[in-house]
């Protein structure tokens, strides 16, 4: 039985990063669910996240062997009570004058927004915990999604502490 | 060890150059004047069009020695020899494309076997790069799995730190390669050159103090455990910790095990030297493994030739595993007392802690397990059946090369049958002595490697221990040999066939020998090796009889000016005993075919 972890990687901002770590996993044999990559608050490093579907050995393995790449300064792992973790969703569903009204309800429950509008579709940003937007999608799905746009997961630990400052201090 | 360098510790180039500030040059000039201030001596490379502009200013070095190799791929060997056998970081040096990929299996090689390299490749014009122009390939890309690091150089300016980088890389922590891919242009632009630079590595920190914590639990460990067993493997080479692994083999009184990449940490003379493990290990090595109630790892990694299949290895053995890379800790087996740090550091650490432990009374007592240990050695020595009459035993011509060369040469092998006889009967009573492909397991790798050795300590007699069909595949750097007057010796144990393979088929295939006949002494000689030799200006003997082996050996002792190329035509059939068949448990050691050693008394 495996598991979901989210790892928050901080990455030297270089050409051929994303790759390195990527090739890693593959190379490695480790599943990448998801991956997102975006600056920092510090200018020449990245932040990756990256959920693993793997057990704690294999995910310990997966640790050590990415901190071995030069790149990578730092690898902090997400537990789900101490961060806050989101998905971003950009989906296009169908939407006549018949059901439109509907459609936006929905989009209100979900705390979503319309950001364009055609005759016979709505297209929806909406951003979540990854729970809360398969559910959204599973309310929409009736209408008929047209189009599906997602990103992975991203994450930051609550309270006052950066692990990027911690990170730069012990380099 | 007399008058060699062998024991200068690897590690960070030793910046010997005065400080230099923001001196105009090209970018090429620039490359060669932080290669002479890392300290870099030597560089095994070929030129080709992209690396051109770096060749020129090369000619004018006065520091550094550039080999002309035959073929790139002889230029990563012959730096991997020459880096084991001086400890110092080596070179290669490779244009772009085919060039590059040329020294793909040497990088790979070195990457299997922790070696510090640096290879300078060049690259296309920048503007060229994602072009497929001419001569261009994404090495950075096709090396990224096989080296420690790499990089592609954007800006002349960033050169010096990107060369100091590079070798403070590859010599510190678990060494390794690091590839630096230099695009053409970058090499022909206006610079400045600066020396030292400041170093750009954030994420980079090699751990090499241990924790005092885990040191007194691995020593409480030793010294209550009543069939313990050191398990040493390169990383207490490349840590330079002979002196002190010997210190805690006597202050521990434990049997020592030296994997293939070990050979020499300990003398193999000393008496708690039970020989290798693994594969073809000693049955005393591979039985102390699987009875053991402690393994204590230093510098060594689990590998599948070593414990056969993991399930089953060493199942009573509590385990602390002591290595410079975390990543190696726990990945086969799980480790019950973990140890992040440099073999040395580790090694001296744990004896004083040992130490400590005995003075307060706490000591095991290992009659018991001696006695058991030295049965094993007693009843199943290293050993092997004569060849048929008049025929020459490889096993035999291997030993007497040892012998009659002894202790203080070099020996540098290929891979296959001849390489786990030089493993087993070469007897090496000093650390950095054996130069072999251990990992990648890398045919061709002992011509090339054992330049690279000769060319770093050329005062050291230093032998190839070759087979057939590793010899055709690298032989060309024969004449880097003589024309850069590395005078090496070649001992080709000549069985027609690749051996190992061969055995393998004998064993395991019914026989069936598909395509590993060579054709090099059975029926014909091609290509006739004593004859190529003299080609390539070499010294060529040939060896047929029993009677011959060591007068041969004895002449080509006495040429010191040329390689010496020695052609021994050897039995055929011998096979590489003891062997434990891939995949299946170490209790099922074979001393022969289908024959286990008697034990006993089943611990």
């Amino acid at each position: 039985m495996t598991q979901k972890h989210t790892l928050s990687v901080l990455v030297e901002d270089r050409p051929g990063v994303l790759t390195r770590v990527a090739g890693l996993f593959a190379r490695r044999g480790f599943n990448i669910h998801s991956l997102a990559v975006g600056p920092t608050e510090h200018s020449g490093i990245s932040r990756m996240t990256v959920v693993v579907d793997v057990d704690e050995l294999p995910l310990e393995q997966v640790t050590k062997q990415l901190n071995k790449l030069i790149n990578v300064i730092k690898i902090v792992e997400l537990e789900p009570g101490a961060s806050v973790q989101r998905e971003m969703l950009l989906v296009k569903v169908r939407a006549d004058s018949a059901t439109r009204s509907h459609v936006l309800e929905t989009v209100e429950l979900f705390r979503g927004h319309v950001v364009d509008v055609a005759p016979d579709a709505v297209t929806i940003e909406a951003t979540g915990s990854p729970d809360k937007l398969a559910a959204f999608l599973k309310v929409l799905e009736p209408f008929g999604i047209r189009e599906l746009s997602q990103s992975g997961l991203i994450g930051i630990g609550r309270g006052n502490r950066s692990i990027t400052d911690r990170a730069l201090r012990s380099a | 060890m007399p008058g060699q360098s062998r024991t200068e510790p690897s590690g960070a180039p030793r910046a010997t150059a005065t400080p230099v500030v923001a001196e105009p040059m090209t970018g090429a000039q620039s490359l060669v004047r932080s290669l002479e201030s890392v300290g870099v001596e030597t560089v095994f490379g070929l030129p080709g069009g992209a690396i051109l502009p770096l060749y020129d200013p090369l000619m004018d070095s006065t520091k550094i020695r550039h080999i002309l190799v035959r073929h790139e791929q002889g230029a990563g060997h012959a730096a991997e020899g020459y880096a084991q056998a001086t400890g110092k970081v080596g070179v290669c040096m490779a244009t772009s494309g085919p060039g590059a990929t040329n020294l793909v299996t040497a990088i790979a090689d070195a990457y299997m076997d922790s070696v510090p390299m640096v290879a300078i490749t060049g690259q296309v014009n920048s503007k060229l790069i994602g072009t497929d122009g001419f001569q261009e390939a994404d090495i950075v890309g096709i090396t990224m799995p096989i080296t420690k690091h790499n990089m592609l150089i954007a800006d002349a300016a960033d050169i010096p730190r990107a060369i100091a980088e590079a070798f403070h890389i590859a010599g510190t922590g678990r060494p390794g390669p690091v590839l630096v891919d230099v695009p053409k242009d970058i090499l022909q632009a206006q610079t400045t050159f600066s020396w030292p630079p400041k170093l750009d590595l954030p994420g980079y920190r090699a751990v090499t103090r241990p924790h005092n914590k885990q040191i007194r639990e691995a020593a409480r460990l030793l010294t209550s455990s009543t069939r313990p067993v050191l398990y040493v493997g390169g990383g207490v080479l490349k840590a330079h910790a002979s002196e002190e692994l010997r210190r805690l083999t006597e202050e521990t009184g434990a049997p020592v095990v030296t994997t293939l990449m070990a050979l020499g940490a300990l003398p193999d003379s000393h008496q708690q030297n039970l020989g290798m493990p693994g594969m073809h290990g000693t049955v005393a090595a591979v039985t102390a493994l699987q009875k053991a109630d402690l393994i204590v790892s230093l510098g060594a990694r689990f590998d599948d030739r070593v414990t056969g299949n993991l399930d089953s290895f060493a199942p009573h053995a509590k385990v602390v595993h002591a290595d410079i890379d975390p990543a190696e800790i726990g990945k086969n087996r799980l480790a019950d007392v973990p140890i992040v740090g440099d073999a040395r550091e580790v090694i001296a650490e744990l004896t004083v802690a040992v130490a400590a432990e005995h003075q307060a009374g706490r000591r095991a007592d290992l009659t018991t397990w001696w006695a058991q240990l030295d049965g094993w050695r007693e009843a199943f020595p290293l050993g092997h059946a004569p060849a048929p009459e008049g025929e020459v035993s490889p096993q035999h011509v291997i030993a007497r090369i040892g012998e009659i060369s002894g202790p203080e040469s070099i020996y540098v092998a290929g891979v296959g049958q001849h390489q786990m006889w030089a493993s087993q009967f070469i007897k090496y009573e000093n650390p950095h002595t054996w130069i072999n492909s251990g990992g990648a397991g890398t045919m061709g790798f002992a011509v090339p490697a054992a330049m690279g050795a000769k060319a770093g300590l050329p005062d050291t007699v230093v032998w190839a221990i070759d087979g057939d069909g590793c010899f055709q595949m690298t032989n060309q750097e024969l004449a880097t040999c003589v024309i850069n007057q590395i005078p090496i010796k070649v001992a080709v144990i000549n069985n027609s066939s690749l051996g190992m393979v061969r055995q393998w088929q004998n064993l395991f295939y019914d026989g069936r020998y598909s395509n590993t006949d060579l054709h090099t002494s059975v029926g014909s000689r091609i290509p006739d090796f004593v004859k190529l030799a003299e080609a390539y200006g070499c010294v060529g003997l040939r060896c047929e009889t029993p009677e011959d082996v060591d007068a041969t050996i004895e002449k080509a002792m006495e040429i010191n000016d040329v390689p010496v190329i020695i052609d021994f035509v050897v039995h055929r059939d011998a096979m590489v005993w003891p062997m434990v068949p891939s995949g299946v448990s170490n209790d099922l050691i074979q001393i022969a075919r289908d024959t286990r050693p008697e034990f006993d008394s089943e611990a």
